[in-house]
């Protein structure tokens, strides 16, 4: 589960401020992918940015798993998203060096603590983890080998493969064409629910309804009630 | 290492590349270093295997003391012999000339001093008799000849009493006379037949008897920049091999600068997905280290193999002095330019990677 609770985000603009993020409340519940929509440049990257601990919030909380995320320190906000957190990126930031198979295995290298335990662990679930993905024959290839829609499926194995309490999704299909998006957004629906995740899904793009169980809105900054609406 | 093994093997036409200079350099500052070796110790074994464990020198005109000019008056040997805790004071004469065998011709330092004297390399070339000489085996062999052959040195001839140990002065090959047969030569060569230095052995007040006798006193070792040859020339090829040191960090670095910086988006990845900052330095160093070991490897099984070959030709010294410890200070030096580049590494923004145009 990840709580955002009143959360306020701004940026220095010159002499003044901006804010991104207006008193937020949101929720992530196991097994529940919650889409976050609304225009460019509404501040809806900034709310999973904040869920991701990428940034610190002005005011307010970020709870994942009962953890206030405020009172962690960087290296153990690193070992927070190693461990806790799964991340999908707009474009499948897939490191070009690595196979498809050693794209999951790196999450098992990411060093701290228990580094040998976190290993075993994540590469005996690589092989289920790319079948689940339908990528078990693609396992050799590196990303420039691979498809949009395959990077990106590679990426979703990725996020999960350390067994994160929270999916953190951005943007998946803005580079796919519409049959490879709704594949994608289907995927991620699945493995949510089969592994009982929260996740948050950013996306501009409201058409593959089915796949999201719940829609927030956010307008400048704010979520907008009126929008909001159960699918 | 998980990331930097596999960037290795996937950019590898980049990593041959720089492998390939660090080999270079390491040769080239190996055959550097052989060589200087080489040149030192043709400049200076006969002063380092002098017999006693102080040299002492004595400028005429004031100057600092230099083998070239030194003479050791009466006065500071007597200082010398009969000063408390000195045990042996053995005078030697120092000379350059040309000498000739059947024939045959070659560039030689004489060595004038006393047969008997405290047990060295040089000091064991010293003759019995002023009608001999000892040669050292460089010189035997420049000028053809063997126990019981004769050697014209300064207009007078010399039997060859014996055939010692490959000691060189000032790149000459040293030949040992008895101290009057030396002070003769030398007065043949435009010289007043003094000592040149005194081989001083004991457990004395150095300083005070080397002030009270006007004379400078030092280890053998620490006597080698009073000669002019091995100064100029160790000087010289020591800046050379400091620079190359220096490029070889500099290029070390730029390479990994630039890798890093073409990896930031990588990194900023790998930090957002958890990954912490002393994971990936040493991701960074490792990789460093690998191509760093592997270059100077490869560069120093080179020098070892051509030096071998050079030995017979050039004076070349190939020891673990000017293989092993060069090849480390290219590791280390190169280590240090790699750990100048990881700034793009620890200064990498996780947030870059959400960005949609990483």
């Amino acid at each position: 589960m990840i709580t955002l609770d009143n959360v306020t985000l701004s940026f220095a603009d010159g002499a003044s401020r901006i804010v991104a993020v207006d008193s937020v409340t949101l929720t992530g519940r196991p097994g529940v992918v919650t889409g976050i929509t609304g225009p460019s440049g509404s501040g809806k990257s900034s709310i999973l940015a904040l869920a991701a601990t990428l940034i610190r919030a002005d005011s307010g909380r970020v709870v994942i798993g009962g953890t206030d995320v405020a009172e962690l320190s960087r290296s153990d906000l690193a070992v927070l998203r190693r461990e806790r957190i799964g991340i999908v990126f707009q474009q499948s930031n897939l490191l070009p060096s690595l196979t498809a198979r050693e794209q999951l295995q790196v999450m098992g290298e990411l060093g701290g603590a228990g580094v040998a335990s976190r290993r075993r662990a994540i590469r005996a679930r690589v092989d289920e983890l790319l079948d689940a993905v339908g990528l078990a024959e693609h396992a050799h290839k590196r990303p420039a080998q691979l498809s949009g829609g395959q990077r990106q499926r590679v990426a979703i194995a990725r996020a999960l493969v350390h067994q994160p309490e929270v999916l953190l999704v951005d943007e998946p299909t803005s580079a796919l064409d519409r049959a490879r998006g709704v594949e994608i957004m289907q995927l991620i629906a699945r493995l949510t629910r089969e592994r009982s995740t929260a996740t948050l899904l950013v996306t501009h793009d409201v058409t593959p309804t089915a796949s999201v169980d719940e829609w927030v809105t956010v307008v400048d900054g704010r979520i907008d009630a009126g929008a909001l609406a159960a699918v | 290492m998980f990331v930097a093994w596999r960037d290795l093997r996937f950019a590898r036409g980049r990593f041959v590349l720089i492998g390939t200079v660090v080999a270079l350099i390491t040769l080239l500052v190996g055959f550097l270093a052989g060589l200087t070796g080489g040149l030192a110790s043709q400049n200076v074994s006969g002063v380092l295997a002098l017999p006693g464990d102080r040299l002492v020198l004595q400028s005429s005109d004031g100057a600092g003391p230099t083998f070239g000019q030194s003479e050791i008056m009466d006065a500071a040997l007597t200082g010398w012999r009969e000063a408390p805790g000195v045990t042996s004071v053995t005078p030697v004469g120092i000379a350059q000339t040309r000498a000739e065998a059947d024939g045959q011709h070659a560039a030689v330092a004489l060595f004038g001093m006393p047969a008997g004297a405290a047990a060295s390399e040089v000091a064991a070339l010293a003759p019995t008799r002023d009608g001999e000489i000892g040669l050292s085996a460089g010189a035997a062999k420049e000028l053809g000849v063997s126990i019981g052959g004769s050697v014209t040195v300064a207009g007078a001839e010399y039997r060859v009493a014996s055939v010692g140990a490959d000691v060189w002065y000032s790149h000459t090959p040293i030949v040992a006379m008895t101290p009057t047969a030396w002070a003769s030569a030398d007065t043949v060569l435009g010289g007043d037949g003094r000592p040149t230095v005194l081989a001083v052995s004991g457990d004395a007040d150095w300083s005070a008897v080397a002030a009270s006798t006007g004379t400078s006193v030092a280890t053998p070792l620490a006597s080698l920049p009073h000669l002019e040859t091995f100064r100029s020339e160790v000087g010289s090829l020591g800046l050379m091999i400091a620079m190359l040191f220096g490029v070889s960090a500099l290029v070390v670095g730029a390479f990994f600068t630039v890798w890093t910086m073409q990896r930031a988006g990588d990194v900023a990845v790998l930090k957002a997905l958890g990954a912490s900052t002393r994971s990936l330095v040493r991701d960074a160093l490792g990789q460093a280290l690998v191509v760093l070991l592997v270059g100077t490897g490869v560069g120093l099984l080179a020098v070892v193999g051509l030096g071998a070959l050079a030995g017979s030709a050039l004076p070349f010294v190939l020891s673990p002095l000017t293989t092993l410890v060069p090849a480390f200070a290219m590791v280390l030096l190169g280590l240090v330019g790699a750990a100048v580049a990881l700034r793009p590494v620890t200064a990498a923004d996780p947030l870059t990677a959400l960005g949609s145009a990483r």
